[in-house]
């Protein structure tokens, strides 16, 4: 009942404008994978085509060893859940749960006990005989679950199913689709563009730009290893600091920033690093250290106070970077400083 | 708490219901007159008008080609209608704009012109029957009511709703029936009453297309009032009004029950 879906580069555009470019994507059977990027840069669109409502002009959609490429997109058996629910106005919760079973020739008894063990698992048994215009933006959302789930679809489909829900629901309801997709075992595709939700409910994460993949990874290797600087700014690299190698010795190298500032990195510690590299840190990635010390000199601007630490607007000759000192010595703005980059918080990425 | 309302407002509402309820009591009156001329107010009371429309057998042929005609014409407007209707809000953003006002355009040609033309393009130069062209000719003026009337009621349709179908497993034509359609239910119903209505009550088209035999209801009176000032006109115009009523109510019973029903 579970099936691995491959899309191999497919194409798609409205109009003139080209909205996905060899677009290739290889999800395993019971996987729940997220897309996650900006608004506009094809999240939706992938999901149309993948549902059957946009017809692709290159490529391959395979669900298991079906190819779904031109199969009419009533007949693709796919679970969707919208946005905006979109449950039928006119029919009661059950019968909207219902439609999908009935669509198969699934009639009478079964259809009925069918729906109520629906009901039952998402906890609307006493909302059955409601129209969804009486419902809570919550129990619609169970609702628009229910009725995706109900037909057992090997292919479970979200489009920012969460966005409409307050942030306290959405917490709860993101576990409940993550336990119920964990319980069936169904291959899933969940579209947002809040990461924190993309990284709690993924196995793997597919970060999007304009129409591309830019990595699709585990949510700890994005994380920790973004492979470019696109996704290192998007999970949250503050300072991309462009450098080249001046000097090597061993496995020791030194690097030079704009403005002829140097550090010393060690390849031990970085990994490999070519001669032009973008050295990525996270705020808490790049120590305030005294001016005697190694490291980038600086001048400390604004200081904000983060609970574990301070963290500081810098000035440099490579331009503005964020970083962060200890609690115990706490610097005035103005000072000057080295700034250390700590290598388990950074990552060295090919020049953009 | 009732708030007050001002007498103004109150003056102002009386008297716009004078000037809409007046004309009806005033024929209503003239209908019942025991007169052999048209007369308000109504001295004595008598039915005999009514039955002197019916043993008249010129009204009774017109009034039976009118409901022909107004029945004829709206199933057509709202075959049209309907799938143009969904067709324009489907696919707006792919269709260019002025589409949608070529189905109003019947609207902004004044009737009088409309019947001319159809008098020479339909009926003369492509020699159809009388009837037919008066069922061409009510069909293009009621399109734009029943296009219009559905389509502002499609504009809100979410048409994700559509699609959520579709990937249930309901193919796009029963879709439209189990979905769409349901839902601009009283738009349609809507529709169907408006065109009746502006079908059954129109002089202006007709006046061109009716000919040898064959006349519309309307016609039939502007025909009658010519030659004759007796109450038969008032009596017609009561029945008319109460066709229109009646077949509003039908519609709205049977359409309205047997879609609650399902
Ligand atoms: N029907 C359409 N006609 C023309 N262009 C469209 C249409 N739908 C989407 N687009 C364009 O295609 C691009 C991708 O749109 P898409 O809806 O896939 O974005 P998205 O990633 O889902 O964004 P969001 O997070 O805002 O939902 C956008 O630039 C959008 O403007
Ligand atoms: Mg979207």
């Amino acid at each position: 009942m579970t099936e691995p879906l491959t899309i191999e580069d497919l194409s798609a555009h409205y109009g003139k404008v080209q909205v996905l470019e060899d677009f290739s994507l290889q999800i395993a059977a019971g996987e729940l994978v997220s897309l996650l990027g900006a608004s506009g840069c094809g999240k939706t669109t992938t999901l149309r085509l993948i549902a059957g409502f946009l017809e692709p002009t290159s490529g391959r959609i395979r669900l298991g060893d079906q190819d779904l490429t031109r199969l009419p997109a009533h007949r693709r058996n796919i679970g969707l859940v919208f946005q905006n629910y979109a449950l039928f106005p006119h029919l009661t919760v059950a019968e909207n749960v219902g439609f999908g079973l009935k669509q198969r020739g699934i009639g009478g008894a079964e259809r009925a006990a069918r729906v109520a063990a629906m009901l039952e698992r998402v906890e609307l048994t006493d909302l059955a005989s409601r129209l969804p215009g009486a419902l809570s933006g919550g129990q619609r959302q169970r609702v628009a679950l229910a009725r995706a789930l109900v037909i057992e679809p090997p292919l479970l489909m979200f489009d920012e199913p969460l966005s409409n829900l307050d942030a306290k629901l959405r917490v709860g309801m993101r576990a409940e689709i993550r336990q119920m997709q964990r319980a069936n075992g169904t291959t899933s595709v969940f579209v947002t563009h809040d990461q924190e939700e993309a990284f709690s409910i993924s196995d793997r994460v597919a970060i999007m730009q304009a129409g591309r993949i830019m990595q699709f990874d585990t949510p700890e290797t994005l994380y920790q290893r973004p492979a470019n600087a696109f996704v290192a700014r998007f999970v949250g690299f503050e300072n991309l600091i462009p450098m080249r190698v001046v000097a090597r010795e061993g496995e020791s190298v030194e690097a030079e920033a704009e403005g002829g500032a140097r550090l010393s990195l060690s390849q031990a510690e970085y990994g490999a690093i070519p001669d032009a590299f973008v050295l990525g840190a996270r705020a808490e990635g790049l120590l305030v250290l005294p001016p005697e010390a190694p490291g980038l000199p600086a001048t400390l601007g604004l200081r904000s106070y983060l609970g574990r630490a301070y963290q500081y607007l810098c000035a440099t000759p490579a331009g503005p970077l964020t970083a962060q000192g200890p609690l115990g010595a706490p610097q005035m703005p103005a000072a000057a400083a080295r700034l250390q980059p700590l290598a388990a918080q950074c990552c060295i990425l090919a020049p953009e | 708490m009732k708030q007050p309302l001002h007498p103004l407002l109150i003056a102002f509402a009386v008297v716009v219901f004078f000037f809409l309820v007046a004309p009806l009591v005033i024929i209503l009156g003239a209908a019942v007159s025991d007169t052999t001329f048209l007369t308000f107010p109504p001295r004595g009371i008598s039915g005999r008008w009514f039955v002197k429309v019916f043993e008249m057998a010129a009204f009774r042929r017109t009034i039976v080609t009118s409901l022909q005609i107004a029945f004829l014409a709206t199933g057509f407007a709202l075959l049209i209608g309907l799938p143009a209707a969904y067709a324009l809000n489907r696919f707006r953003i792919q269709l260019p704009h002025w589409l949608s006002t070529v189905f109003v355009l019947p609207i902004l040609v004044p009737e009088i012109v409309l019947g001319f033309s159809l008098l020479k393009s339909v009926q003369v130069a492509a020699d159809l029957p009388v009837f037919s062209t008066l069922v061409i000719g009510h069909t293009l003026i009621v399109l734009p009511y029943a296009v219009r009337v559905i389509s502002a009621s499609l504009s809100a349709f979410d048409f994700s709703m559509e699609e959520a179908a579709v990937s249930l497993g309901s193919p796009p034509l029963k879709t439209f029936f189990t979905i769409v359609l349901p839902n601009v239910r009283s738009a349609v119903i809507a529709a169907f009453i408006l065109a009746f209505i502006t079908s059954i009550n129109d002089v202006s088209v007709s006046l061109f297309l009716t000919g040898p035999g064959v006349s519309t209801l309307p016609i039939q009176i502007l025909a009658h009032v010519e030659q004759f000032f007796d109450p038969v006109i008032a009596s017609v115009s009561v029945l008319l009004m109460l066709l229109t009523v009646g077949v509003m109510a039908v519609v709205e019973l049977t359409l309205g029950l047997t879609f609650l029903a399902k």
